[in-house]
């Protein structure tokens, strides 16, 4: 539980008084500054603000979600700066990993809100169900009314996951519970969008620590994402991208393109259309990426990406799946017409509307 | 529990063909450039490789260009890092480890002397106060914490 803030030692002073030295602390700003994507010459500065920083009080909501946000941060590294940011900031609530449960988890989030009043970072992964409050609750709360209740209090909100930022698997097609993001119920408060699915662990520790460095949150874009991680597409980002400028194509998965690592849009990438940044942070330590894997990106820090339309899809085919599913029908020897008459756009938008209509009661009885 | 670490799997280019993404010659360039602001007027320069949209064999191929030079230093603080300078006097590669030995950061640092090399203005005033407060204890000199007297012993 947070004291509060006035008893609360510095950064600087908390490092200190664990034996590390100032060298110790510049390579930890160093570290820092490299994980918020900002240039090397800002580290003297990020020094100076985190030496003052004191830790912020953090509550943790996890509504409509897979945990794969939570498991993204949490395995990010073992002892790292991280988790050093981490030791700065007091997570005053996160049902998944406090040990506390019932009145006492909720009276712990209430004390965290009473205390630090004005002040406190509240991070939503998960999107909210409005069609019926029952859908998802915690000791017996909407999540409606616990986000509406915790945020009241709050100085700001960071979105974690698409799910949280955009509505995510949960607000995909046929959305049978009415999930909305954070910034369709929160309008007072800034909320920070961390999109993906889930989102970068460095992403996410990387906004923590510019609000532990400088008491503020980073420049956003359009969508309410912090520039510095998704300010340019994947596609520019690329290493691959000067295949896709030769005209040099990956076609199947195991064919001579995909052996030499050539561009992989003709196979669905989604990288031209998707922001993140996937391409230079890296994933497991750095190791690789979706697209070094030899897989397209998905798009997954993007609005409604699950409804796009099919990941192996090349976005520049306006209706890839009735074009890609007609030459497979033709080779297997299943009727074209039938395929085409199946896939044709009007037959789609009409079990896209049918699927909109689906109730509980209809899952139950078709389960 | 095993960690990614430990597990011995890496990306690699493929050893018949390199495949070259061409993304080493430009940071190439950019440490030319910063040698010659160094050299010209005394402005050191750090490039983050964490910024840089690397590929396979990419950062293999740069640090097999840069090489290494005469000086090689170890820092062991919130794990080790280990600093060089490359076969291009005045170019450093500085590489940040945490306790557990991933990498944290990876720099180039185009400098006379890396930064963090430097001894800091307040590791220096807390030397001369430990010194000082173990000069004014009677035995503190010749306790067994002074690592001439335990060399002795």
């Amino acid at each position: 539980m947070a004291d509060s803030n006035t008893e609360i030692k510095t950064l600087g002073e908390s490092l200190q008084q664990q034996g590390v030295s100032r060298r110790g602390f510049l390579k930890y700003c160093t570290a820092t500054a490299s994980m918020m994507a900002l240039p090397p010459a800002m580290v003297p500065a990020i020094a100076e603000a985190l030496e003052k920083a004191r830790r912020p009080s953090v509550i943790w909501l996890s509504f409509q979600e897979c945990t794969g946000c939570t498991e993204s941060l949490t395995r990010a590294h073992a002892p790292t700066i991280e988790n050093l940011i981490f030791n700065h900031i007091s997570l005053d609530y996160h049902h998944t990993l406090q040990a506390a449960a019932g009145e006492g988890a909720e009276a712990a989030r209430e004390a965290a809100m009473h205390e630090n009043f004005g002040k406190y970072l509240v991070v939503v992964d998960g999107s909210i169900p409005l069609k019926d409050p029952g859908f998802s609750t915690i000791a017996g709360i909407s999540n409606l009314d616990m986000l509406k209740e915790t945020v009241a209090g709050a100085a700001a909100v960071i979105a974690v996951g698409s799910c949280a930022a955009f509505g995510g698997l949960p607000h995909a097609n046929p959305n049978p519970t009415g999930a909305v993001s954070v910034s369709e119920i929160i309008k007072d408060k800034p909320v920070v969008n961390v999109s993906g699915c889930p989102p970068i662990p460095t992403v996410i520790s990387g906004v923590l620590a510019h609000f532990l460095t400088f008491g503020g949150l980073p420049e956003l874009d359009d969508l309410g994402r912090p520039k510095v991680f998704y300010g340019q597409s994947i596609h520019d980002r690329c290493y691959r991208r000067p295949f896709y400028d030769k005209g040099l194509f990956a076609e199947t998965f195991d064919d001579e393109g995909a052996r030499k690592g050539w561009c992989l849009y003709r196979m669905g990438c989604k990288g031209p259309m998707t922001y993140n940044a996937c391409a230079t942070t890296k994933w497991n330590q750095g190791t690789s990426w979706p697209v070094e894997s030899g897989h397209g990106c998905l798009g997954c820090s993007e609005p409604d990406f699950w409804d796009g339309g099919g990941f192996y899809n090349a976005i520049s085919i306006p209706d890839g799946d009735i074009a890609r599913n007609i030459g497979l029908g033709a080779v297997a020897g299943v009727a074209v017409g039938a395929a085409a008459g199946m896939l044709n756009r009007n037959a789609r938008a009409e079990a896209v509307s049918r699927h909109e209509t689906v109730t509980v009661d209809d899952l139950e009885k078709t389960s | 529990m095993q960690k990614l670490q430990d597990i011995d799997v890496r990306v690699e280019a493929p050893v018949d063909q390199p495949v070259q993404h061409g993304n080493a010659v430009p940071v190439l360039h950019e440490i030319l450039h910063a040698l010659r602001r160094l050299g010209e007027t005394e402005e050191s320069t750090t490039i983050d490789l964490r910024s840089i949209p690397f590929g396979p064999g990419d950062e293999e191929l740069l640090l097999d260009v840069l090489g290494r030079g005469e000086v090689a230093v170890k820092l062991e603080t919130l794990g080790v890092s280990d600093i060089y300078e490359t076969a291009f006097a005045g170019a450093w590669i500085v590489d940040h480890r945490n306790t557990e030995g991933e990498r944290i950061a990876l720099q180039i640092e185009i400098a006379r002397v890396p930064e963090i090399l430097f001894t800091q203005v307040a590791d220096l005033a807390d030397s001369i106060s430990r010194l000082e407060k173990r000069l004014r204890t009677p035995d503190g000199v010749a306790s067994l914490s002074n690592p001439i007297e335990r060399e002795k012993t």
